[in-house]
């Protein structure tokens, strides 16, 4: 049997969008009321729950703490009924330590850290339902989560996922595409001044093509960001009623 | 508009999944009509008056045909006399599901602006989007979001106050239940056989329609004549226990009821299964990929030795197989039984549009008629067509559609007609289309790609390569050579050791990665040289005029220079791009002149001494190494400048300085082998000659025995030395035969990418690396090479493709298959022209060396003209004289005469073209004379002679 075809010579993809359409993001701020900040986000069928709280201090060993800037600790976990096979292990296992990783560096480079030393942030994102871009749609959650805790950051972080088939960039796979041999690339922006928080690729690609990869996928997070900036004048707006009231 | 797509789905392990994809539903997607209003698109597709002369549709219309259709009917789709199609993805993708072949040939008529072909993205239109209903199965669903588009389109089209007869569309289905619930649907919807038959202008498209399903029952007696295949599942469990094998089905050339299935096993352990007779090949066809079951033990057969032809009149289907297999009887001997199987299901068809000629039938007034191929190995094909009368005596292409399990022969339909047959250019586009050689004239496309004329060297070009215009640099080739690849010199340095360079003609400079000149170049591979006409792989601009190395003119050269001592031995190796001006434009015969004329002592004599002498040294150093030097004869034909006809038949054969050129082009593959490989361990392109398996040499070994000599085959060292120890007295021409023999034995040399194989031994040179450099106007590999070289050095740089390992190796299957369809193509060229040299000769008298034994002939070659030939001693109609076959000799007794490898004998050769399609050259005994099997010499033509010959 062939592989799937990923972008048609019409120049649809699978489900139906083209190259540099991104799935449908939805998000709510605030799900909870017990944390310090909290945010819901859809990125089609990629839902993920992200929480903060702190600024606080220093839990467990005071020696980890630092004395000009607060710490980041990140903990990434998949729900066990969020991929197609029942995941045995939500967390702890290589991949999510890594993906919590490279959250942790995400928002050390967007949260103004310095403003809280001795302190710590904790940031908590939980995959609900996985179809592609889990460290994007983690980024995007956690950054309405820490927007909603009143944490400074420097810009939003958004992030997106593009892949590269027939020389053209896809923007933001979903599942299919992912296992359907594309080389991938995660990137991490801050919109406004351009500046790029993380950028992970572990697959093969020739060099020549990074350049329109890269851009495409700064272009995608522009777009998310654009949503993203809506959700948040949404909520602020909500807030506001309800206080006012 | 967003919907969720939810389906379950079996994993390999047996488990079951939920898959949830998403499924956008969009408003932007345009209908490609030029009439419409409504739609928002850039370009059309469709036409506003979209006429084809239909009785049916006497209306502009548009067509739609459903998966089925395209599937079975794709050689009249393919036909430039239809026009404003639409392709609903739903039909692409289920074609693309069921076969690339035809996915590919749709694409490509779809990008053909002038055909009109709009692809329809009705899967995630808003209005056309259908989901699957409960109980309904996948074939019902796609049937009916088909009709779902079409319905949505003849609405769409259907402006207000439009007149009746205005656009339309029509659906083309042949699927009975399709069709009716179409018609209730209020849908024009026509068979496909109904709508092709009304075209008034076009009817020879009718021929060209594939049978349908219940065409066939009509055409079959109902007696079952085949074995039932097994469906997919079953054989996939099959081969997953292992009760069944995977492997490709190739018909022995020699005998029809007799083929094997090549099984790839894991690493080197591939075998061979052996499969005799109509009922166990089971409809399987050359080249099919088949799934095979071993017969028990006690029947498995030895390879029959006989060599059998399907001809004679078509044979009825009532016909029991039974009679025609009597001949295979059993081998006697046990040792050479072989793994015996038969065919239980076909798991993918390789069918392909045949050559060959109509075989008319004996009704007149008959539409039915056996086609019988050029190539011996596929079956002949029983077609329709009411042109019988035209067609006669015309090549033909004919397609496969189906071979139903009560059927003698599988059913297929006309595709076109290649021309009269007989002629030269009928055959020899016969043969390019028979070995899938892409002969077409070269695209506006590929030629844009071409430097402007007049060409000139600017100094940014100088600037970056080394300037050796100084240099008495000359070139050697074959007479009348046009692509001139290679250019040598030599000349003493200062210190006493010599300078030799290799000057390749720099192809890449011109043919960039991924342009369309490079695609069609990769994709040709090789050029094909045929008799009296070549095929290039690049347009002739590039290989006759700027890329040829051709004397006093300045061209771009890859070089490739050694310093190197008196002894040949290699200091320093240097690889630079360069511009050349060569002093000399020499052949091999006019170098040799040259070399042996001891009056001239010009500068191009002095460096052509220097090669020679340091040639003659390395190849002593190569031999001594266990390079082989083998043997085939190749022949040439003096052409008579206007007719084309060959006029004259000659041996090539070698001077001095024909290896001397071979020698350094050796080296130089060899260096650039090593720096590619070296820099890029990954991803170079290597060529390598794998050692041949033991088994190979039984022939070799067994022949040589019976002159009592010895070969050892141990190592390629032992082998060149045994060869060249071969001698038997008053019979020179043995040593040669041998070689020919060992020939024989070798392996195919193959391109390979180095990330993807681990063993790089180039047998036949001893070269523990080896690679192609130095024809990169004849050969892709060499461009590639080329390329990478480029790199390494600094010269160039790299681009995605070349660095991919898997994209590499995909190339490299692409050009070891042209590369071998070359070499057959240039053979049947070879065997074509030879008959017509034999035509033009009449009946001869020549002697000859037995080269093998069969169980009923022997295989003479004839060296005065290179030419193999079979001598019959069965025949239909006549009864066969006395044989013995032995199996170990091998030998074989003829009434009181035994024939060994290499006998010296005698025979006649005319030409036998009883068979207009497989002329052949036909040989029969004057000596040794054996009573009823020899023939008299031919003194003048004697007619009862030749009515002998024939069978």
């Amino acid at each position: 049997m062939a592989g799937l075809e990923l972008l048609t010579d019409q120049g649809y993809r699978l489900d139906g969008r083209k190259a540099t359409e991104l799935r449908k993001v939805q998000a709510r701020m605030g799900v909870f009321a017990q944390a310090d900040g909290s945010a819901y986000l859809e990125q089609g069928n990629t839902k993920a729950l992200a929480v903060v709280y702190g600024p606080h201090e220093m839990r467990g060993s005071r020696s980890r703490a630092l004395h000009d800037r607060a710490v980041i600790n990140c903990q990434y976990s998949m729900a066990t009924f969020s991929t197609a096979e029942r995941k045995r292990r939500p967390h702890g296992d290589r991949k999510s330590t890594e993906m919590s990783l490279h959250l942790k560096q995400t928002f050390e480079a967007a949260v103004m850290t310095q403003l809280f030393p001795r302190s710590q942030i904790d940031i908590y994102v939980k995959i609900l339902q996985s179809d592609g871009g889990n460290y994007s749609v983690c980024v995007n959650a956690a950054t309405l989560a820490v927007i909603d805790a009143g944490i400074p950051m420097r810009d939003y972080v958004c992030a997106c996922t593009v892949g590269f088939v027939d020389e053209t960039p896809l923007a933001d796979l979903c599942h299919a595409e992912e296992g359907g041999g594309v080389s991938s690339l995660a990137l991490a922006l801050l919109p406004r001044g351009g500046q790029i928080a993380l950028v992970q690729m572990d697959a093969r690609l020739h060099q020549d093509h990074l350049e329109t990869l890269i851009e495409a996928a700064m272009t995608a997070c522009k777009g998310v960001s654009k949503v993203l900036d809506g959700v948040v004048r949404q909520h602020l707006h909500e807030a506001s009623v309800h206080s006012r009231e | 508009m967003l919907k969720s797509k939810t389906f379950v789905k079996k994993t390999r392990s047996g488990g079951v999944l939920k898959v949830v994809r998403e499924h956008y539903l969009r408003d932007d997607i345009w209908c490609g009509s030029e009439t419409c209003a409504e739609c928002k698109q850039d370009s059309t597709v469709l036409q506003r008056d979209a006429c084809m002369e239909s009785s049916l549709c006497p209306y502009p219309h548009y067509l739609v045909p459903d998966t089925n259709v395209v599937l079975h009917q794709i050689d009249v789709l393919e036909d430039p006399v239809i026009r404003n199609v639409i392709i609903l993805q739903t039909v692409l993708q289920e074609v693309r599901h069921r076969s690339a072949t035809v996915y590919k040939r749709l694409k490509d008529i779809a990008h053909e602006p002038g055909r009109h072909f709009y692809t329809f993205t009705n899967e995630h239109h808003r209005e056309t989007f259908i989901e699957r209903e409960p109980g309904e199965s996948a074939n019902d669903r796609n049937d009916r979001a088909i009709r779902v588009a079409v319905k949505w389109y003849s609405q769409h089209l259907k402006t207000p106050g439009s007149d009746p007869d205005g656009l339309k569309v029509v659906l083309l289905t042949n699927d009975q239940g399709n069709k009716q619930k179409a018609e209730e649907n209020g849908l024009l919807v026509y068979k496909f056989e109904e709508y092709i038959k009304s075209l008034i202008a076009n009817p020879e498209l009718v021929d060209r329609l594939a049978l349908s399903n219940d065409d066939k029952q009509e055409i079959t007696s109902s007696k079952v004549l085949f074995p039932e295949h097994l469906p997919l599942s079953k054989i996939q469990a099959g081969i997953k226990s292992g009760s069944f094998l995977q492997g490709t089905f190739r018909t022995s050339r020699y005998n029809y009821l007799e083929a094997t299935v090549f099984v790839q096993g894991k690493g080197e352990d591939s075998t061979e299964v052996l499969i005799q007779g109509l009922q166990n090949l089971n409809r399987a066809v050359h080249h099919d990929v088949v799934a095979v079951e071993l017969l028990p033990d006690n029947q498995w057969v030895a390879p029959s030795a006989v060599v059998l032809e399907d001809d004679g009149a078509a044979k009825d289907d009532a016909v029991d197989g039974d009679e025609e297999e009597k001949v295979l009887e059993p081998s006697a001997t046990q040792a050479a039984r072989q793994a015996t199987g038969k065919v239980v299901g076909i798991i993918k068809r390789s069918w392909r549009p045949f050559c060959g000629m109509l075989n008319v039938s004996e009704i007149k007034e008959s539409t039915r008629h056996l086609f019988t191929p050029a190539d011996r190995r596929i079956p002949r094909i029983r077609i329709e067509t009411r042109q019988a009368s035209t067609l006669a005596g015309q090549r033909i292409m004919v397609a496969i559609d189906g071979w139903p399990k009560h059927s003698r022969y599988p059913n297929g339909h006309f595709v076109r007609s290649l021309g009269v047959a007989g002629e030269k250019d009928t055959e020899q586009e016969v043969l390019l289309l028979e070995h899938d050689v892409p002969h077409q004239d070269f695209s506006q496309a590929v030629l844009s790609f071409l430097p402007k004329m007049p060409w000139v060297i600017t100094p940014e070009d100088l600037a970056k390569r080394q300037d050796l215009r100084h240099l008495t640099v000359c070139s050697v080739d074959p007479p009348g050579c046009t692509d001139i690849d290679d250019a040598l010199h030599c000349r003493e340095l200062e210190n006493g050791n010599l300078e030799v360079g290799v000057h390749i003609a720099d192809v890449s400079h011109f043919i960039r990665p991924g342009n369309a000149l490079d695609k069609e170049a990769a994709n040709r591979g090789t050029t094909v040289y045929l008799c009296g006409k070549r095929i290039d792989m690049v347009p002739e601009l590039l290989s006759s005029n700027l890329c040829s190395l051709r004397s006093n003119v300045e061209r771009f050269a890859f070089s490739c220079i050694w310093e190197m001592n008196q002894k040949a031995e290699i200091l320093k190796t240097r690889f630079t791009k360069s511009v050349i001006n060569s002093k000399a434009s020499l052949t091999y015969a006019e170098a040799q002149m040259r070399i042996d004329d001891t009056n001239k002592n010009d500068d191009i004599t002095q460096s052509l001494r220097g090669l020679n002498k340091l040639a003659k040294i390395l190849k002593r150093k190569r031999i001594a190494n266990g390079a082989l030097t083998l043997s085939s004869v190749e022949v040439r034909f003096h052409m008579d400048s206007e007719t084309h006809d060959p006029i004259d038949l000659q041996t090539k054969e070698l001077m001095e300085t024909n290896s001397m050129v071979e020698e350094f082009m050796l080296l130089a593959n060899i260096s650039v082998a090593q720096k590619i490989y070296d820099e890029f361990p990954e991803c170079a392109l290597l060529r390598k000659h794998p050692a041949p398996p033991p088994s190979n040499y039984d022939i070799l070994i067994k022949a040589a025995k019976s002159k009592d000599v010895t070969i050892h085959t141990d190592s390629a060292k032992a082998l060149a030395d045994s060869l060249d120890g071969a001698k038997v007295d008053g019979f020179q021409y043995f040593n040669t035969l041998l070689r020919i023999l060992a020939t024989r034995c070798m392996m195919q040399a193959v391109y390979f990418c180095s990330g993807m194989d681990s063993d790089f031994h180039h047998y036949g040179l001893a070269s523990p690396i080896y690679t192609h450099f130095t024809s990169p106007i004849r050969r892709y590999a060499d461009i590639i090479v080329h390329r990478l070289l480029a790199v390494a050095i600094g010269a160039d740089s790299t681009y995605a493709d070349l660095m991919d390992k898997h994209k590499q190796s995909a190339l490299c299957n692409n050009l070891n298959y042209r590369h071998k369809m070359s070499q057959y193509a240039q053979r049947a060229s070879v065997a074509f022209h030879t008959q017509l040299f034999f035509k033009a000769r009449g009946i001869l008298n020549e002697e000859g060396f037995v080269l093998f034994v069969r169980k009923n002939a022997i295989i003479v070659l004839i060296p005065k003209f290179g030419l193999e030939g079979t001598v019959f001693f069965t025949s239909k109609n006549k009864v066969s004289p006395n044989l013995v076959f032995d199996e170990e000799g091998p030998t074989l007794r003829v009434e009181q005469h035994t024939f060994h490898i290499f006998d010296r004998v005698k025979v006649t050769i005319s030409l036998d073209d009883s068979n207009i399609q497989h002329q052949k050259i036909r040989m029969a005994l004057i000596k040794p004379v054996i009573p009823g099997v020899s023939v008299p010499a031919p003194e003048a033509e004697p007619p009862a002679k030749k009515q002998k010959l024939d069978r």
